[in-house]
């Protein structure tokens, strides 16, 4: 299967990764073989078969009672953070100035 | 001998610390093996040169055990093996890292895996591969090869490990340990740092499958912190350790002996279903007629979940940030681009491009769909055997590098574990030879749901029984 590097620049983007021109076309030949190895899925007929996301068959939706519970501190949570300012998580600028 | 206590499983050495052995001389034991061996070995990420036995007793008392780098504990570097979490220190502990400290268990570092747990070989880790204690020169299996090379060459007495495709399993079987995977829902993932959240399992890797019991017995429970796990009582696995298969149905599926499989595996699986039939269990024949669909289907559901799972490395809350972004956009990419490898770029592509707009019916959902058949195909075999027996790994130890740029290669190497991840079964990896050039053999053991007593009774009786060569590795 032939994934052309139009395909690989798209999908770098939609995953937020920026691929240099020699990667671009090594995963494309990669993701070329693992998805052709893949296809092989399609000789089974699935038709009538419902899709299984996870194997827990009694599982429903899980809910916790609504009561207010202890979490981590502001200044616990920053502790692992790049950048911060006082309660916040500090990132470059989103909006920009007119 | 004092000298070697390193040797000691942890059930052994309950025994020795009742008898008024310290827990500190364990610990001096394996600093020392782990100062002259691991810069060849690799098995760890971290050293927690600061590990001690803490008051309050409990069944892993002033025992060591190692905890993957993707498990978090509190205050200590949990990384992924991977540069763009380098320096993160959890604010929590895990729940299963909580157990084993309620325990009594010492915790002796981090250890090295494939980053983010992508691969087979940990050859992957921004800390470099890990090497198999048999044989310097061939990768322990992955993704969890640190924790089952630290076992198998003494440096530690337990470890835990994760398993999403076989990453406890084959790295057992490829060093020569014993390895679980528990059923899904049986032990909470609440701070294992997550790659594909439907197949996920936390596992003992040790030396003994009395060990193994021991430390499921601590992690193993449910736990509100993790909507997936199941709130059914933790049986004491210890009663479960009984020498005896007589009656136990032992399950042959024929698709698991075919071309591709090494011919020594082949043969040492053989002698020990025959192993079983003299203890006298009833072999029978089995059919999983889409075992050969479990991979493509892996590789589908795995990236998928993956790619959505590491959208949260984006430099923002934690982790590495590429420095002097102009923007938010420019800060992610760059980010990410800077801080993933190759393997975990690869699997973020395969997953974002199986569930993009116009593929996700395709290759997603056709995945699932499959994905059915495959659970379908066990339900049915489990009328007929209480437990299937397969080879853990198709073949032993590969060497470094050896399909380091074949993804497709490397993916094949976890045909044999990657059923019981889509099925949600437990399966366990225990020693059964070796081959003429000296590398261990792995047969595995799936039951069905939550019926790990019985693989604990099966694997204590072959391990009791099968007379195989008990050996260390060469160091």
């Amino acid at each position: 299967m032939k994934i052309d590097k139009e395909i690989v620049r798209r999908v770098a983007l939609l995953s937020r990764l920026s691929l240099a021109e020699d990667e671009i076309s090594e995963y494309g030949s990669q993701l070329g073989a693992i998805l052709e190895y893949i296809s092989k899925l399609n000789e089974i007929d699935t038709r009538d078969v419902p899709p299984t996301s996870h194997t827990l068959a009694t599982l429903k939706n899980v809910y916790r009672k609504d009561i207010l519970k202890p979490s981590l501190k502001a200044e616990e949570a920053l502790k692992n953070a790049p950048s911060s300012e006082g309660d916040f998580f500090k990132v470059p600028q989103i909006i920009e100035k007119r | 001998m004092m000298e070697d206590l390193h040797l000691s499983t942890g059930h052994e050495l309950k025994v020795l610390m009742r008898d008024g052995l310290e827990s500190a001389k364990i610990l001096d034991a394996l600093y020392a093996r782990i100062d002259v061996l691991d810069s060849k070995i690799g098995a760890f990420a971290l050293v927690n040169r600061k590990a001690h036995r803490r008051p309050g007793g409990g069944t892993l008392d002033g025992i060591p055990v190692l905890v993957k780098d993707n498990i978090c504990v509190k205050g200590e570097d949990t990384t992924c093996s991977s540069k763009i979490l380098k320096g993160f220190k959890p604010p929590y502990d895990a729940t299963v890292v909580r157990r084993l400290k309620e325990e009594g268990a010492v915790l002796i570092g981090k250890a090295n895996m494939d980053e983010f747990a992508f691969g087979s070989s940990c050859e992957t880790s921004c800390y470099g591969p890990t090497r198999n204690p048999w044989d310097l020169e061939r990768i322990p299996g992955g993704s969890s090869g640190g924790s089952a090379a630290a076992v198998a060459s003494d440096e530690t007495i337990m470890a835990l490990g994760s398993d999403t495709g076989g990453s406890i399993r084959q790295p057992a079987a490829l060093c020569g340990v014993v390895g679980l995977k528990p059923t899904y829902g049986r032990v909470s993932r609440y701070g294992l740092i997550a790659f594909a959240s439907s197949l996920d399992q936390i596992g003992p890797i040790t030396k003994d499958v009395e060990d193994a019991a021991l430390l499921l017995g601590v992690i193993a429970g449910y736990d509100e912190m993790d909507s997936t796990s199941v709130d059914i009582p933790v049986p004491d696995y210890a009663t479960s350790l009984a020498s005896d298969v007589k009656g136990l149905r032992v399950g042959v599926p024929k698709e698991y002996f075919v071309k591709g499989i090494d011919r020594e595996v082949e043969a040492a699986v053989k002698r020990s279903i025959n192993v079983f039939k003299d203890l006298g269990a009833l072999v029978v024949d089995i059919s999983l007629p889409h075992t050969e669909y479990a991979v493509s289907a892996y590789y589908i559901i795995g990236p998928a979940e993956a790619s959505s799972n590491l959208a949260r490395f984006d430099g923002a809350h934690y982790g590495y940030r590429a420095p002097d972004a102009k923007n938010m956009l420019d800060m992610y990419v760059r980010t990410r681009s800077e801080g993933f490898g190759r393997e975990a770029k690869r699997r973020i592509l395969l997953g974002t491009y199986c569930l993009s707009s116009g593929y996700y019916d395709a290759y997603y959902l056709k995945a699932l769909k499959v994905r059915t058949k495959i659970k379908e195909d066990f339900d049915n075999a489990f009328k007929f055997c209480d437990i299937i027996v397969t080879p853990t790994s198709p073949t032993p130890a590969f060497r470094i590098g050896e399909k380091a740029n074949d993804p497709l290669a490397m993916y094949l190497s976890d045909i044999f574990t990657i059923p019981a991840n889509l099925a949600g079964l437990p399966g366990i990896s225990i020693p059964c030879g070796f081959t003429r050039s000296g590398l261990p053999i792995g047969l595995q053991i799936m039951a069905k749901p939550f019926a790990e007593e019985t693989i604990f009774r099966a694997a204590y009786t072959f391990e009791r029984n099968a007379d195989i060569e008990k050996r260390k590795p060469k160091l």
